[in-house]
């Protein structure tokens, strides 16, 4: 199923990602999976099986265990293969989080950051919203108050990591592939790979894209979600997971608002009704205006504020 | 679509379990997706199949509860009913609500051979 959301596919800096420390995704399941069903198959020669070795090894076993060991397998497979017998079914509990490896990735990743005093930044938004841009300004403000990091998420290309690594910052490229949104497990062989110096302040640059990443805890220490005047004043209504899960929003390229009808009195109020206490910055990346706040934000945000992100049960 | 995404997540749980609980096939996998949740029921059933396909839980049973989103409104002090993250209040019409569930994406039990 890599094939299909990329998962497996993501690259780091242009390299395949597999292999690498941590890396629980897409093609290693799939060779646990091969292995879980060589074990299933040893078991069967266990109860005398060696016969059935040719198709269906499953059902031979179930088989076995219903009827005997000395029944003829092969006149039976086909009727356990299209109704396999109910009484041998049974409910097993799990109550398990859909998310909960990313979530323990996550937790992980935060505590790494903990120990080297790292504050990460996770920045959403839609494509188009400035968001690179920002991060270049930024860069540049914050030069000399402490060591910066980025690390970039496209599905394709590292010219975003290009255009940071001109700032002077380290920046790694993560290409998602097919890939819609940074996972946890992506984030960790980043920032693995960055090695940030103790107390960086590393930028996450993630997907453009503002569905999906709102599901997926990076261990970030703050979640910034970006809008820009050139987009509907209405998003935060449209797409209220990602508001609700933002710690600040940036209002980008309020130098245009001349020249558009962006309200945004009403989109305030539409962020707020999602999100009621959430701070709201308005800036132009282009200009400078405003940026000044921005960046004490990100100075003032200390790592923990964001720690109830991966309370969620595992 | 992060619902493949959610979807494979689900696989390997599955996996996991299949060791953990000793079973080699999944006829049902039942889902509690919350109202608020970040995954839609529709896009869930449309990856499973083909995720599952290969896998312990090919052509399983895919069943999901829909719970409701309940929220704490701070202006009147009670707790409400919260279908989508933006509606306000029934009461008072504001939009100081603490959503208290109605996000949970969990495997809840399976019916495992």
């Amino acid at each position: 199923m890599c094939g299909v959301c990329g998962c497996g596919q993501a690259t780091i800096d242009g390299r395949p990602a597999q292999g690498a420390p941590g890396h629980h995704h897409g093609h290693d399941h799939r060779h646990d999976h091969h292995h879980h069903h060589g074990h299933d198959h040893d078991h069967d020669h266990d109860h005398g099986h060696d016969h059935g070795h040719d198709h269906g090894h499953d059902h031979g076993h179930d088989h076995g265990h219903d009827h005997g060991h000395d029944h003829g397998h092969d006149h039976g497979h086909h009727h356990h293969h299209a109704d396999p017998d109910p009484a041998a079914a049974r409910v097993v509990q799990v109550e398990r989080d859909i998310l909960a490896e990313n979530d323990r990735l996550a937790a992980a990743n935060r505590a790494w950051f903990a120990e080297r005093g790292v504050l990460a930044l996770n920045l959403v938004s839609s494509p188009g919203s400035g968001k690179t841009t920002l991060l270049a300004r930024t860069i540049a403000d914050l030069k000399g108050t402490r060591p910066l990091a980025v690390i970039e998420g496209d599905q394709q290309t590292d010219l975003d990591a290009e255009r940071i690594r001109a700032t002077g910052a380290p920046a790694v490229q993560v290409n998602t592939g097919k890939g819609c949104h940074l996972d946890a497990a992506m984030v960790a062989r980043a920032a693995a790979s960055l090695d940030p110096a103790e107390g960086t302040l590393l930028f996450i640059e993630n997907v453009g894209n503002l569905v999906c990443p709102a599901a997926f805890d990076l261990g970030e220490g703050g979640r910034v979600v970006i809008l820009s005047v050139t987009e509907g004043e209405d998003k935060p209504l449209k797409y209220p997971d990602m508001f609700h899960a933002a710690d600040l929003m940036i209002l980008n390229k309020i130098d245009l608002l001349p020249h558009v009808t962006f309200d945004v009195d009403r989109c305030v109020d539409y962020a707020r009704r999602i999100n009621p206490k959430l701070p709201v910055l308005s800036l132009s990346a282009t200009t400078g205006q405003g940026m000044a706040a921005w960046i004490d934000w990100s100075l003032s945000r200390r790592p923990a504020a964001r720690a109830r992100a991966g309370a969620r049960s595992a | 679509m992060h619902e493949m995404a959610l979807t494979e997540s689900i696989r390997r749980l599955l996996e996991a379990e299949a060791e953990r609980q000793s079973f080699s096939a999944v006829r049902v996998v039942r889902l509690e997706l919350g109202a608020l949740s970040h995954a839609d029921p529709e896009a869930m059933r449309f990856c499973f199949d083909a995720v599952m396909r290969g896998s312990l839980a090919e052509g399983a049973r895919l069943e999901i509860e829909r719970t409701p989103g309940t929220g704490w409104c701070m202006i009147c002090a009670r707790e409400i009913t919260v279908a989508r993250r933006f509606d306000p209040c029934p009461h008072c019409g504001g939009h100081q609500i603490q959503v208290t569930a109605g996000d949970e994406m969990r495997l809840k039990d399976l019916e495992v051979v």
